[in-house]
């Protein structure tokens, strides 16, 4: 039976070792054992299959599906057409400062938490102790949001108790406290900066371990051929090396950058003043699990999937047309 | 003109600078986690000194001490959140490691018919946050009866797109030849995947389990949609909780104490598997 597989695999695999004894009872058995593979094949991975098809694939044609309809959980879904995307484009204020609240925080929290990722990583791995610096950064994308939020409402208190407020008014900055969490204006920055403290995370690793891969020898080539400085190195050798690291840095940017919820609830309350560290998720959220508006809530989660995806999508096409 | 020892020289005060910039930047990172950790011991006069003070003077476990008894008096002890917490961690990665494990081992190396389609869809599914399918999936754990158990935390997150996609990566570089010898030597497919596959992805499994741990640890959306009594929340909802949202300063000492509890096991775990985590990482590039 094993010889029957292994006859299977050889006539794909050309590098495969010739056994050194005759093989035995070759011919006979030779299309079971690889009917029989793929249904060993299968069964391992129908768990994976079986889950991921009910809670993901599923589900997003299912909010698909719902995004047409008025839903509550207690009556049957009924079609309305568009009618959800229309009030939320048209209609919906709130959604509208959802978006961009959300928008106004992936367009700085995306690019910067992205470029100071590679950057930091191009530096520490140039540094001698860089594992040490690595777990320095890299340790606020890890802990709780929810947990350091306590210690972050410390620091931006509107009172003078906040640490902020104390070594501002100390150093003469301002001579009021400032409302950092109550005040409209500034809850979207407060929200960045704590994001952007807890941005080193996945990509950046991804980050620091392709650069230790690019091989030793381009460089040496790339200053035969007269890349002098390392910016230079940077851009022509390190940069084109690392692309499939880059795609993948860059997709895990969008998606949590889009997928603010935590940060901005733990530091702004739900619903924040005025809105002001309102986003998509919340406003899913609160449509979906609070008013139980099943239907209007999925019209959210479809434009947040297309938004994603799409952004995820021209980041692979940006990163592979530069390929060769 | 420029000697050696000028440019030497020069080199080495530009590296000192480097040093000097990425520990100011380290520096500045870390105030949080030590402001954090520093006020975890602070006794309760030092926690509204005014001026608020960095690092405490008189360091004592009291504020651990309330956490884990004087919240007693509230229906839930915190003890509970923390078994909570564990054991959903607990299941959902052992449950994502065999399961995706085992599914990427054959995506990479059996050819089935329709795996190339299964891997796009999976690439697919690294573009969307999850919160997007929390609501068809609500439904689900609803039908199954399930809302406000464990399986409503464990069940969904089983099967994740970036957990298969990381493992399959690995298992790519292992050559076949080195399973095709295991199949002459007469081993089963069990066997070949547990005694040859697992072993040497070893780097692989680690990371995810440590990514997977720390996510689930730290996830706060799913416990919020998912649980409603008391009894099944997870710590950084109880933590929350704990805390009454902004502006509240009661219990500020259990508060801080509970924030350490919380913040520690990621840390520490990834401290503990940080070499191969960096070596796993290089081969998780997605090559379009």
């Amino acid at each position: 039976m094993q010889s029957g597989i292994h006859a299977a695999e050889t006539s794909r695999q050309r590098t495969a070792p010739e056994p050194a004894l005759p093989r035995p009872k070759r011919g006979t058995l030779q299309i079971k054992p690889r009917w029989k593979k793929l249904l060993t094949g299968y069964a391992f991975l129908s768990p994976f299959l079986v889950l991921f098809i009910v809670f993901t694939v599923v589900p997003v044609l299912d909010s698909i599906r719902l995004s047409f309809t008025y839903y509550n959980m207690l009556e049957p879904a009924r079609f309305i057409g568009l009618a959800n995307y229309r009030i939320l484009f048209l209609d919906d204020d709130i959604f509208f400062k959802a978006i961009q609240n959300t928008f106004i925080f992936s367009l700085v929290t995306g690019p910067v938490s992205y470029m100071l990722s590679f950057l930091l990583a191009w530096i520490i791995n140039q540094l001698r102790g860089k594992s040490l610096f690595a777990f320095a950064f890299y340790v606020p994308s890890i802990t709780s949001s929810i947990a350091l939020s306590v210690v972050w409402l410390y620091i931006f208190s509107g009172d003078r108790y906040g640490l902020l407020n104390h070594w501002l008014i100390d150093w003469g900055i301002v001579s009021e406290p400032v409302l950092w969490v109550d005040d409209a204006k500034t809850i979207l920055p407060v929200v960045i900066v704590v994001s952007l403290w807890m941005s080193m995370g996945t990509g950046f690793l991804v980050f620091l371990a392709g650069l230790q891969n690019v091989p030793k020898e381009l460089y040496e080539a790339g200053a035969i051929d007269g890349v002098g400085s390392k910016f230079q190195e940077l851009w022509y050798i390190t940069v084109p090396f690392m692309k499939p690291q880059m795609l993948f840095g860059a997709v895990n940017a969008i998606v949590a950058s889009f997928g603010v919820f935590d940060i901005a609830v733990a530091m702004a309350g739900m619903p924040s003043p005025n809105y002001a560290g309102h986003t998509i998720i919340s406003h899913l959220y609160d449509y979906a699990f609070i008013r139980f508006e099943l239907g209007y809530a999925s019209a959210i989660a479809v434009v947040l999937f297309v938004l994603t995806f799409g952004l995820g999508r021209i980041a692979m096409k940006l990163f592979s047309s530069k390929d060769e | 003109m420029p000697t050696v020892r000028t440019v030497k020289l020069a080199w080495r005060v530009k590296r000192i600078a480097l040093y000097l910039f990425v520990a100011a930047l380290v520096s500045f990172t870390a105030l949080p986690i030590v402001y954090m950790v520093s006020t975890a011991f602070k006794p309760l006069d030092e926690l509204f000194l005014y001026p608020p003070r960095f690092f405490v003077q008189k360091p004592t476990l009291r504020n651990f001490f309330d956490l884990l008894t004087a919240t007693d008096a509230s229906i839930v002890p915190f003890t509970r959140y923390i078994f909570n917490s564990v054991f959903v961690s607990a299941a959902i990665v052992a449950g994502t490691l065999a399961i995706c494990s085992l599914g990427a081992y054959v995506l990479s190396k059996y050819r089935l018919p329709g795996a190339n389609a299964l891997f796009a869809v999976i690439i697919s599914a690294l573009m969307f946050t999850p919160q997007v399918t929390q609501i068809p999936t609500y439904m689900v754990i609803s039908g199954l009866g399930m809302l406000d158990t464990y399986w409503s935390l464990v069940l969904p997150k089983l099967a994740v797109a970036y957990n298969i996609f990381l493992m399959k990566q690995f298992i790519d570089q292992i050559p076949d030849a080195l399973l095709e010898a295991a199949h002459i030597d007469g081993a089963s497919e069990w066997r070949i995947f547990w005694r040859i596959v697992m072993p040497v992805c070893r780097p692989a499994w680690a990371t995810l389990i440590i990514f997977s741990f720390i996510g689930n640890w730290n996830d706060y959306f799913t416990p919020l949609v998912f649980t409603t009594s008391e009894s099944m929340k997870t710590l950084p909802l109880a933590l929350q909780t704990l805390a009454g949202g902004p502006g509240v300063v009661a219990r500020s000492g259990a508060v801080a104490a509970g924030t350490l509890l919380v913040t520690l096991p990621p840390i520490l775990i990834f401290l503990a598997f940080q070499k191969m985590v960096i070596h796993t990482m290089a081969y998780s590039g997605i090559k379009s």
